[in-house]
């Protein structure tokens, strides 16, 4: 059987040596290493679940009514998008759990393209020759973050209106272009031409996830031809050589039993939690909305950057140079990638070490590295958590205008002790490694063997 | 502290003046007796003697000192009383606070006789009665999303007002919700008959008390307000328990 | 009875049996290390494995059912357990029933030989052309003009250069306000203490520039601009409902019912909490917005309807560079 498909394979396409140097590729073993693959394998229940979801939704903003079975919504004016959600999610069967479990995975899809990310941050892994592979996967998560922001818009609930008409008016806030790009993407000023939304749904489920598989192909083919990068683990592991599992047997069924539990956690989720009950929010008009009022968490950043920034407007006389949204919609995250992108070319510049690297760094190796890395996240999480202090004061009680203003203090302050502090943390785990080593030593010496050179 | 205190200190002292406070109008029918009896002993530091109101800090201090603020009672009607005593919004310890829903110091007895003295005051609304089984759940959502949904969220779960929380509506009664929507306690609009009728009211209150118990067959709701608790469920559940595959999966330093 | 017997004892034998077949690569030095066989794994797999296809069979199952309720759940739960079993099964046979070899492998290097025939290939290809940088200059005018041209058929999504659509409203004087299903809004019927969300009569209410905020108020409690001083008649003023900062509808109002210790009456928006004063022209008292919430002048015809008296006090919607330099017009 075995031999048969071999013979087949290699007699038409002549690969024997190319699969018997793939599964004998070799992988370096750690449970970080793992979180790309997490994400990769979300990407693909995400193709999955969103091709089943394109059988049944309708992207138009066609004027209907609803007259189907969900009392609240009965005899409702809405667009024929929004009604197809609700058809797929009531009378399809199994349409529920498919649309639920997609909408876990983007959620899941970005927070472990997020954990990927820190994981390469802090341990160096963007150095030469990975930095290409680098600013890949970062163009990546900012496609994922667009490409989820287009999905829960689409429906045309109530929530994903108010969504729209914020990504407008950031848009449109930048200076001088703002206004031109805006009318570009919408056809018209908001709600823009009922164009937008099979604009909207061909970028949603061609153009970008297209985009994310090519990126990742180069991604992940980038990856293989530069070998995987390892923690400086025994003396064996060395910048010459990479030490690691095979991908036929060891590693194949570990990545497929990952497949499958990220299935399963995703499919769980999709029957067992509900996300997103459109059905609840009711369509979207103009002149209507609903109180606390947020994107997904991948975008809670900037809602949390949009109400930070006080009342004004840049003006020069009465030309309105800069409009208050572009603070914390725009310029903000452009601030966060460029810093990101910038990275390994910074550390080049400030440590000068332009050679190879591919043994990794512990985070407490490289105090500097960590210490600015821990200062950016925290800025970024800061801002995060201020997006949620509206539900913070529903929930516990905390005044909401107090909280603006404490985040507004700490998102200058908090950088600045998280940088001190990391640094300082990482180089106190240094020092107690070394007293470690030489405590060791001393012991093994009034034991009378010999020490061991390390 | 010193607020329950004092509140104490005052019903002791009230109950030993009762007899006095209700010899004192003879006019008053006997449910209004006690009524007057307790709005003396909790409402006059505020609400001022016969409902006159407190509306400045000049005004002279009440029972026990207490310098109080509140609105004049005139003309509220029971409609107004019934509403902040059912829901525990009166007696209220600090006039600068936000009331909120809780369990009222009075038994009903008390609380009718309340209403009934302060309804006495002037000529005002009685308590109403309405009929949600008579209203539409569909006309509901729509009104409830043009009137309510801006401070109390779509799916009434509650929301933020600068300087307020407009509560869920999980616990309000049908004559509550419309209580509320005609007197629009603190810092809520007041919907009069011209803008909400009284069927559309009825329409209203059907959707909320739908609302306590939405159509969720999504699985477990957690809390109807979309993405925060979405993205706690995104990181505490879905991504630890995926770091933890990884964790079983792939190797840990064993240094 | 006694053939299907034999045939299950076969079946048995054939799925039981454990048979150690001859290694076919027995002259050839192994690839993979040997390693010992752990039967209590094998068995673990096993269920696992066929706890995975009863899960997935329960799936079909539930999925056959026309009305069932919480059929999501069960449905999620079937193939979410099918799909751990697999993953536990998998993550088994890694741990304990191949191998884990540890291999090791030179990272590769950079080719700098070949990087240096590919320069002189493409340098050598040159070689007959006597007039490169001009050519190059050709070709490069070639690809930007017709990339240029193949870029340029995008401007047909919308009118890029035309920004005058964002000052259009359907308002002008004369124009009377309806409410939500078209009636009319009379002077005498708006009423303190509430707010009332009204349209452009005949306009599309679904335009960022139609929908309006009206509220009443005594007139003595109005701190208009001076020259908008006739824009409230009896107290009634109307702004645009769309917030300046992020074009969300402006939702909320706060009214005060006690206000001597409560906050001041207040028209806010849900999305990120921009809080303007109606009694001041919508100035932004707390909140990011940029720019009060436009006005819109109002009066009152001799029956008694409310009507614009004019447009909007300034553009309507979120704000973009120079947003201020032109006033609003009608769109028609």
């Amino acid at each position: 059987m075995i031999r048969a498909v071999v013979r087949y394979l290699d007699e038409r396409s002549g690969t024997a040596p190319f699969l018997k140097k793939a599964l004998r590729y070799v992988f370096p073993d750690h449970w970080s290493f793992l979180l790309g693959e997490v994400a990769l394998y979300t990407f693909v229940i995400l193709v999955g679940t969103g091709i089943y979801l394109t059988l049944f939704f309708e992207p138009s903003t066609a004027t209907t009514y609803y007259t189907g079975h969900y009392l609240p919504l009965r005899g409702h004016e809405m667009s024929v998008a929004y009604r197809s959600a609700v058809d797929l999610s009531f009378k399809v069967r199994a349409g529920l759990l498919m649309r639920q479990t997609h909408h876990w995975a983007a959620d899941v899809f970005v927070a472990s393209i997020v954990l990927h990310m820190l994981r390469i941050f802090f341990t160096g892994a963007f150095r030469k020759p990975r930095d290409l592979t680098y600013y890949l996967g970062l163009t990546m998560l900012i496609v994922a973050l667009l490409e989820g922001y287009l999905g829960y818009s689409l429906v045309d609930d109530l929530l994903s209106g108010m969504g729209l008409a914020i990504g407008y008016s950031v848009l449109m806030s930048i200076p001088f272009v703002g206004g031109n790009l805006a009318l570009l993407l919408w056809g018209a000023p908001f709600p823009g031409k009922p164009d937008f939304e099979s604009r909207m749904y061909v970028a949603h489920v061609f153009l970008l996830p297209i985009l994310i598989a090519t990126l990742l192909g180069l991604h992940l083919f980038l990856v293989a031809a530069r070998h995987h990068t390892q923690f400086r683990e025994s003396r064996r592991t060395t910048e010459k050589k990479v030490i690691g599992i095979p991908t036929f047997p060891g590693q194949a069924p570990r990545s497929l039993g990952l497949f499958f539990a990220v299935a399963a956690v995703l499919f769980l989720l999709g029957g067992l939690i509900q996300i997103n009950p459109i059905w609840l929010w009711g369509p979207y008009h103009v002149a209507q909305g609903t109180n606390g009022a947020q994107p997904d968490w991948y975008l809670g950043w900037l809602i949390g950057a949009l109400r930070l920034v006080p009342s004004f407007d840049v003006t020069i006389g009465h030309y309105t140079l800069v409009p208050n949204p572009f603070w914390g919609g725009a310029l903000f995250p452009l601030l966060v990638f460029l810093i990101l992108y910038l990275s390994p070319w910074l550390e080049r510049r400030l440590t000068g070490e332009y050679g190879f690297r591919h043994l990794l760094d512990r985070p407490r190796d490289a105090p500097w590295r960590t210490a600015l890395g821990a200062a950016l996240f925290t800025w970024v999480f800061v801002v995060f958590l201020a997006g949620a202090s509206d539900r913070v004061f529903v929930s516990f009680g905390v005044s909401y205008v107090g909280q603006i203003w404490v985040y507004r203090v700490l998102v200058v302050i908090l950088p600045v002790v998280a940088l001190f502090a990391t640094r300082r943390l990482c180089l106190a785990l240094q020092e107690s490694e070394r007293l470690g080593r030489i405590r060791k030593q001393a012991e093994a010496e009034a034991r009378g063997e010999m020490p061991q050179p390390e | 502290m010193h607020a329950v205190v004092r509140r104490a200190l005052a019903t002791v002292i009230v109950v030993l003046a009762l007899p006095a406070a209700a010899g004192a109008q003879p006019g008053v029918g006997v449910k209004a007796k006690t009524g007057k009896g307790l709005y003396a002993a909790y409402c006059l530091s505020c609400h001022g003697v016969d409902g006159s109101g407190v509306t400045s800090t000049s005004h002279p201090p009440g029972v026990l000192d207490v310098h109080g603020l509140g609105p004049p009672l005139k003309g509220v009607g029971a409609l107004a009383a019934d509403f902040y005593l059912t829901i525990g919004y009166m007696p209220l310890a600090d006039p600068h606070e936000q009331p909120r829903h809780t369990k009222s110091p009075f038994d009903d007895r008390e609380i009718a006789a309340l209403v009934a003295y302060v309804a006495s005051l002037g000529k005002g609304a009685g308590v109403p009665h309405p009929q949600p089984q008579r209203g539409d759940i569909s006309r509901g959502l729509s009104l409830f999303t043009e009137h309510c949904a801006g401070c109390h969220q779509v799916v009434a779960e509650g929301g933020y007002v600068t300087n307020a929380v407009a509560p869920p509506l999980h616990q309000a009664t049908p004559v509550q919700i419309a209580e509320a929507v005609r007197i629009g306690p603190y810092l809520m609009p007041t919907f009069p008959a011209s803008q909400i009728s009284d069927s559309q009211l009825n329409s209203i209150i059907a959707y909320v008390q739908w609302a306590k118990h939405p159509d969720d067959r999504g699985g477990w709701s957690i809390g109807r307000i979309g993405p925060v608790p979405e993205g706690l469920v995104a990181w505490l559940i879905a991504a630890t328990a995926l770091v933890g595959c990884c964790l079983v999966i792939g190797r840990r330093f064993q240094r | 009875m006694s053939a299907l017997r034999r045939w299950a004892i076969a079946l048995g034998v054939l799925l039981l049996g454990r048979k150690k077949r001859q290694p076919r690569f027995a002259d050839r030095p192994r690839i993979v290390p040997p390693g010992d066989a752990d039967p209590r794994a094998e068995w673990l797999v096993l269920v696992l494995l066929l706890f995975a296809a009863a899960a997935a069979v329960g799936f079909i199952v539930v999925y056959s059912f026309n009305h069932l309720a919480h059929q999501t759940q069960y449905l999620g739960l079937a193939l979410g357990l099918a799909f751990a079993c697999v993953a536990a099964a998998l993550i088994l046979v890694a741990k304990r029933l191949v191998v884990t070899e540890e291999l090791e492998e030179d990272y590769p290097l950079p080719h700098p030989t070949t990087q240096e025939e590919l320069e002189q290939l493409v340098e050598e290809s040159g070689d007959r052309l006597t007039r490169k940088r001009l050519l190059l200059t050709g070709a490069g005018a070639a690809a930007g003009a017709i990339g240029a041209a193949l870029v340029v058929p995008a401007l047909s999504l919308g009118p890029l250069l035309d920004t005058g659509g964002f000052y259009e409203t359907p308002w002008r004087r004369g124009v009377r306000l309806v409410d939500e299903h078209g009636k009319l809004l009379l002077l005498d019927e708006i009423e303190d203490g509430t707010f009332y969300t009204a349209y452009a009569q005949r306009a599309d209410k679904e335009l960022l520039g139609s929908p309006l905020v009206v509220v009443r108020f005594e007139p003595s409690q109005l701190h208009l601009p001076p020259k908008r001083r006739d824009w409230a008649p009896g107290g009634v003023v109307a702004y645009s409902k769309i917030c300046t900062h992020a074009g969300c509808a402006v939702a909320l109002f706060r009214k005060p019912t006690f206000p001597v210790v409560e906050p001041g009456p207040a028209l806010i928006c849900p999305c990120h909490y921009s809080t303007f004063d109606p009694t001041r022209g919508a100035k932004v008292i707390f909140g990011p917005a940029g720019r009060p919430l436009p006005q819109l002048p109002l009066a009152v015809d001799s029956s008694g309807v409310l009507r614009a008296a004019g447009n909007f006090s300034g553009p309507v919607g979120p704000s973009w560079s120079g947003v201020r330099s032109k006033a609003p017009r009608n769109a028609s």
